[in-house]
């Protein structure tokens, strides 16, 4: 056993047993959330491609999935898939448009087709409840018989679909896909001379991030039974790079700590004495990742142990 | 189904409440202010509302029914997610008893969905949030609307603004549906009593430039425009119209989603002449006056409407525990529908079975510069709207609680 293996290990068990001493709804809030920003961290960790509108496909997907629980009674799983099926295809929207340009651009044009998304949902109120929201989504019962309503239940289930995603996100990264996908990152034209269909790859991974993403949405709407506005507002498509960078961007891990502490940070500043200054605390600790700990705090514990040991 | 259960549990609780002592849960009454502290409602809210709640348990003793009273807050910072997790978290762990002002609709009915889960029945008390679908198509038991809704709003500055003689109106609307709504509420009420709509200009969300819009109002002739939007749309379009002289041209304006801190926001200069309905202003008689200059002492500020609100809602739920002798949700819920609300802040005050809180609204008209004293001396009441008229209608209401 290697010491990933034993890391790995040891995160999965606290992770089994944090519904005892951690508020359950909080932590799938995490995982959702995680999932988000690793997806997220595929794009622009791994192929270097800074998307200014992913919120998008969080959104969209809760408000299909919510939907179709709630207006038509879909069974769960297939109200998910439909979900992640609607992020998939507004990913491939996106990305065929906007892999034309890098850069600057690239982020521009996501972010004014993620605002098109934003401003349809103001306006489609028989579909996302307007303003108000998609409220009142039922949870159902998972194949039938596992009843989600009971928040140990769906927090399992939340954990589960949260490990397969991170696996298929670590496997797509560590396979020759993600080689390229890397060689893209550092160096695009030479990974066009050496003969790769350099834009076939970055919408094959432009199109991954979004149906993950996706999937990260259509769990949360499950988990708080709603999904709003806020979902597919830019604030949410600023929010998970912030989380990407300050976990650490093009690590593994990095995403999920950058989730979990700014989820943290939201919850618990939200009561008490900077309950007035959220903001302000995350922004300023934006400030002093980018300054001081360029790589995130995954990677700054990755650079402190190579050096180390 | 879910009528049939709050009808169940309120009938046991009648039958039962005879013979009840002094029962309340886990030995003290927590509320529990779930605001936006840090966002664009925080002015209207926020700090204020916390200083509202804290007032309003010093003032009953600190103690209910012998109990202490404990307060806690939280900023949902605007996002419906967050303010249902916390609200659950507040239910679930921490024994929270009563959930207050809740301002912005997709929080309201986020929170509402949490305090009505089955066996797990807290009371909302909503303030800051205006929309109607909360005491509509998306009613609970234990929810009470307090302070002031959309229909209130529209119903008030539509209907007292024709009487003054402001029979002919443009609309400007925000295209989405809130905006649409507004605009044919008001619209309707304009036809109702004789006057005439002329016409409307759609601007989308969040627009900087009112220029075009403000200069179609103002060539349609119109005696009023009205503000068929919110926030910084509404703050947007009165300085556009400001900039073309449209009040000194004789046209007037009517906010129909404004509060006192818009106005102070404004100043008079700009927001002079304005017609708008408000559920409270400070400065009426004696009482509302007395409590506002205490609340000034501690805030720095006079009461917003959504902040009185506050305080009453909590008073009148202390209330109702003392009365009952129990915080038990449904007991207390109806002993708080059984008892009148009057207050500094409420007249003729009654909560229907709707969970609608209906109360005298006011036609307010804001001072010019020279006819105010001193600051936060801004408005003129111009009219009463009372209870009865003020709101809809519970004929017209689609709660699932109302026979119809």
């Amino acid at each position: 056993m290697n010491r990933t293996t034993i890391l790995y290990a040891v995160l999965l068990a606290l992770a089994l047993v944090a519904p005892f001493g951690v508020y359950p709804v909080f932590l799938m809030k995490v995982l959702c959330f995680a999932i988000f920003a690793c997806a997220f961290n595929l794009l622009l960790g791994f192929t270097g491609l800074l998307s200014f509108g992913h919120a998008s496909f969080f959104g969209v997907a809760g408000y299909v999935t919510g939907n179709m629980l709630r207006d038509y009674g879909w069974p769960v799983e297939f109200a998910i898939l439909a979900g992640v099926a609607a992020a998939a295809i507004l990913g491939t929207v996106f990305g065929w448009l906007a892999i034309r340009r890098t850069g600057i651009y690239f982020a521009m044009v996501t972010l004014a087709l993620a605002q098109m998304v934003y401003f349809v949902c103001v306006q489609a109120e028989w579909f996302t409840g307007g303003e108000n929201g998609l409220q009142g989504v039922p949870r159902g019962a998972l194949l039938g018989v596992i009843d989600l309503n009971n928040d140990l239940s769906l927090y399992y289930f939340i954990l589960a679909v949260f490990i397969a995603a991170f696996w298929f996100i670590h496997r797509t990264v560590t396979s020759p896909f993600g080689q390229v996908l890397k060689a893209v990152r550092e160096n695009e034209p030479r990974a066009i001379s050496l003969g790769y269909n350099v834009d076939r790859y970055k919408l094959m991974s432009f199109v991954l991030s979004a149906t993950v993403a996706g999937l990260g949405g259509a769990l949360k709407c499950i988990v708080f039974q709603l999904t709003s506005l806020t979902d597919v507002h830019w604030y949410t498509s600023g929010e998970v790079v912030l989380m990407t960078l300050l976990g650490g961007m093009g690590t593994i891990l990095g995403p999920v700590v950058g989730a979990g502490t700014i989820v943290t940070l939201q919850n618990y500043l939200a009561s008490g004495a900077f309950a007035s200054s959220v903001p302000i605390v995350l922004g300023f600790i934006f400030v002093v990742c980018v300054m001081a700990f360029r790589r995130g705090i995954v990677g700054e514990i990755h650079a402190f142990v190579k050096r180390s040991f | 189904m879910k009528a049939l259960r709050t009808a169940c549990a309120i009938t046991a609780m009648t039958l039962g409440s005879t013979a009840m002592a002094a029962d309340i849960s886990d030995d003290k009454v927590k509320v529990g202010v779930l605001t936006d502290m840090s966002a664009v409602y925080s002015d209207i809210s926020g700090e204020g509302n916390v200083v509202a709640a804290r007032m309003a348990i010093e003032d009953f003793g600190g103690k209910v029914a012998g109990k202490p009273i404990e307060l806690i807050y939280a900023d949902h910072q605007n996002k419906a997610d967050i303010a249902a997790n916390k609200a659950r978290q507040w239910v679930d762990d921490e024994e929270v008893d009563v959930i207050a002002d809740l301002v912005t609709t997709s929080v309201a009915l986020a929170v509402n969905q949490v305090a009505d889960r089955e066996g797990k029945e807290v009371i909302t008390l909503i303030s800051g949030a205006a929309s109607t679908p909360i005491t509509n198509e998306q009613c609970i038991a234990t929810g009470i609307h307090w302070t002031y809704d959309t229909y209130a709003l529209a119903n008030g500055t539509g209907r007292a603004v024709v009487e003054q003689g402001g029979d002919t109106w443009y609309f400007l609307t925000a295209d989405y549906a809130f905006g649409d709504s507004l605009q044919s509420q008001v619209s309707r009420v304009v036809k109702e009593n004789g006057g005439e709509v002329l016409g409307a200009s759609r601007h989308p969300l969040e627009t900087s430039d009112f220029s075009s819009y403000v200069l179609q109002a103002q060539a349609s002739g119109a005696k009023i425009i009205g503000l068929a939007n919110a926030g910084g749309d509404t703050i947007n379009a009165i300085l556009a119209a400001n900039e073309f002289g449209i009040v000194q041209g004789g046209q007037k304006l009517a906010g129909l989603l404004m509060f006192i801190t818009d106005i102070d926001a404004l100043g008079l200069e700009v927001a002079q002449d304005l017609y708008l309905t408000t559920g409270f202003y400070w400065d009426m008689d004696e009482k509302t006056r007395a409590w506002s200059e205490r609340f000034f002492e501690r805030h720095g500020a006079m009461p917003s409407m959504v902040q009185a609100g506050v305080y009453s809602s909590l008073m009148h739920y202390f209330e109702a525990i003392e009365k009952a002798g129990t915080d038990e949700t449904f007991a207390v819920r109806e002993q708080m529908g059984k008892m009148p609300v009057e207050d500094f802040f409420s007249r003729n005050g009654r909560i229907r079975e709707d969970g609608r809180m209906v109360h005298d609204m006011y036609l307010a008209q804001v001072k010019s510069p020279d006819e105010s004293t001193r600051k936060w001396d801004y408005y003129n009441i111009v009219s009463t709207i009372p209870a009865e008229e003020a709101f809809q209608p519970l004929s017209q209401s689609k709660c699932e609680l109302v026979n119809n």
